[in-house]
């Protein structure tokens, strides 16, 4: 094996790592601009939404639905202390709302999808598809990124708002079921309590984490090389990017945000 | 191996009159983690023409096609295919360009989510203007050209080695192509497999006359190449007589350490005096 100096060692790593960030910035890129260019792949787009959008709502529903009791759970003794078990309502629909929901379920979906998209496409590159499409005539961003992105954005945005109603349901049936609390004053306290500042909250993190989700499961996907090790290891490094991503992006909007709408 | 009547005279381009070559390199060279494969080579492709390239493994040889398709761009030289620099053209006009190519991959790289018809259609599919009873037509057409009409509704999986080849070459065939790469298309086949798609790379030379690179480990199947012709009528593959020379040019290109050590025909090829060349061929 060649021995090579530290200083070429270093060399190779930083333009490597600039290298990366350039090629993803550039697919992130093209994933969007894509959708201004012909043919628009709209049947692979439907097929991706199922896949990503149907084959994930069992998860959200779940996780939401038990994030919000836990939530409602940890957050009943404290509040009963104070007497103020009335306001759990509103506890549990701002935190799922601007902050639970979203990150549940982005969480969620990058372990499920970042991971699929990357070995698919990590597969795809080792067995030389993706040379067999380019030599086709057919753009792979175009054909396999593109409708991916787009279908993750476009799907983790509705998951999110059944994520949200979920966790409301589950914080619902924590307070009526084990602190007595009446149902519909539950209701009334989560839903009156939520303002456009919330809502635009949570509704703007999916979108983004959305892009996240599919441009680097892609992006690792198709940057694979070193046969099904190579593919394993795109497939590891997508779920952990993009869900060190999210959680990062997560604290920035949340910061924009209160910025530009002030603090409640 | 005997093949279904195919329509010759509606295969043939016109672009087939053009005296310019089908593919050009012009000193290109090209390193891969600071170790040069192809270093400063240079040969042409006539239309028309059917060029084997040889050389030891890790020598540059599939190097040469993906350059061809701008799959890679080289760190130095031109490369001009139908008379584009590929070398400067965008992503995006390559994409055109690569439409009059077909490639046959070295382990075929077929769709394994797609079936047979849809791999064979793919590119018909993304062309997006031609009909559905037009697709059909052209993928029996190209399928029975390979005698696989009956794999239409598999998948991939649920064929041989050989058989994916032979798939392969109906897709790189379906849509007519002027040039045709093939890349090891008998490489881990055995001999009487790698024969059947001998004789069919010899039948599309023959009988549509298209411009093809041809990589191979194993010289056997190039001196074959070179020894038969295709027989329309008896649609089979015969041994060439003593001395005659074949219809359409074949060459050989022979590569070692990054250069081109050999560039001519087969009584080139079996009369040269150089040392490794008359070893690689013994």
């Amino acid at each position: 094996m060649e021995l090579i100096s530290p200083t070429d060692f270093a060399i190779d790593f930083a333009r490597d790592k600039v290298q990366a960030v350039q090629d993803y910035a550039l697919l992130a890129a093209r994933s969007v601009t894509n959708l201004f260019r012909r043919p628009l792949y709209v049947a692979d787009m439907i097929q991706q939404a199922d896949l990503i959008g149907v084959g994930s709502l069992p998860i959200v529903v779940l996780t939401g639905f038990f994030i919000g009791g836990a939530l409602a759970l940890n957050s009943a003794n404290t509040l009963q202390r104070f007497g103020s078990l009335s306001l759990i309502g509103q506890l549990v629909a701002v935190g799922m709302v601007t902050e639970l929901g979203p990150i549940i379920t982005g969480l969620m979906v990058s372990g499920r999808n970042a991971s699929g998209m990357a070995s698919e496409l990590g597969s795809m590159v080792v067995t030389e598809q993706i040379d067999a499409m380019r030599a086709l005539g057919t753009d792979p961003t175009k054909k396999l990124v593109t409708p991916r992105v787009i279908s993750t954005v476009f799907m983790l945005f509705f998951l999110t708002i059944i994520s949200d109603a979920c966790g409301l349901a589950g914080g619902g049936a924590v307070s009526s079921l084990m602190f007595g609390m009446d149902w519909h004053q539950y209701w009334s306290t989560a839903w009156q309590i939520l303002v456009f500042r919330d809502v635009f909250t949570g509704l703007v993190k999916p979108v983004l984490f959305g892009f996240i989700i599919a441009t680097v499961g892609c992006y690792y996907g198709l940057s694979a090389r070193g046969g099904t090790q190579g593919v394993g290891r795109a497939t590891t490094q997508a779920v952990v990017a993009s869900s060190i991503l999210i959680i990062i992006l997560d604290f920035f909007i949340t910061r924009l945000v209160m910025t530009i709408f002030g603090y409640r | 191996m005997t093949a279904p009547p195919i329509p010759v005279e509606s295969a043939l381009k016109s672009s087939q009159d053009a005296s310019s070559p089908a593919i050009v390199f012009e000193q290109v060279s090209i390193a891969f983690e600071r170790k040069p494969v192809l270093d400063g080579i240079s040969f042409h492709l006539a239309k028309g023409e059917t060029k084997a390239i040889f050389g030891v493994a890790g020598s540059g040889k599939s190097t040469i096609l993906k350059l061809s398709l701008g799959l890679l761009k080289p760190d130095d030289g031109h490369i001009y295919v139908l008379g584009e620099d590929v070398t400067e053209l965008s992503e995006e006009a390559l994409f055109d360009l690569r439409r009059k190519i077909g490639m046959v991959f070295q382990e075929s790289a077929l769709f394994d989510s797609l079936t047979v018809r849809e791999n064979v259609a793919f590119r018909l599919f993304e062309e997006g203007n031609v009909s559905e009873d037009e697709i059909e037509r052209r993928v029996r057409e190209a399928l029975s050209f390979v005698e696989l009409e009956h794999t239409v509704d598999m998948f991939p999986s649920e064929l041989s080695g050989g058989m994916r080849r032979r798939v392969a070459i109906a897709r790189a065939i379906v849509t007519q192509p002027e040039i045709i790469l093939y890349d090891s298309p008998t490489g881990g086949l055995d001999p009487v497999t790698s024969n059947t798609i001998i004789e069919l790379v010899v039948k599309q030379r023959d009988v549509y006359k298209t411009s093809s690179l041809l990589v191979t480990h194993r010289l056997q199947d190039a001196f074959t190449m070179a020894n038969h012709y295709f027989d329309r009528k008896a649609n089979q593959m015969k041994p060439l007589p003593p001395g005659a020379r074949g219809e359409v040019p074949m060459g050989f290109l022979i590569l070692r350490d990054g250069k081109v050590i050999f560039d001519g025909d087969v009584h080139e090829l079996a009369q040269s005096k150089d040392e490794y060349i008359r070893e690689y061929i013994s």
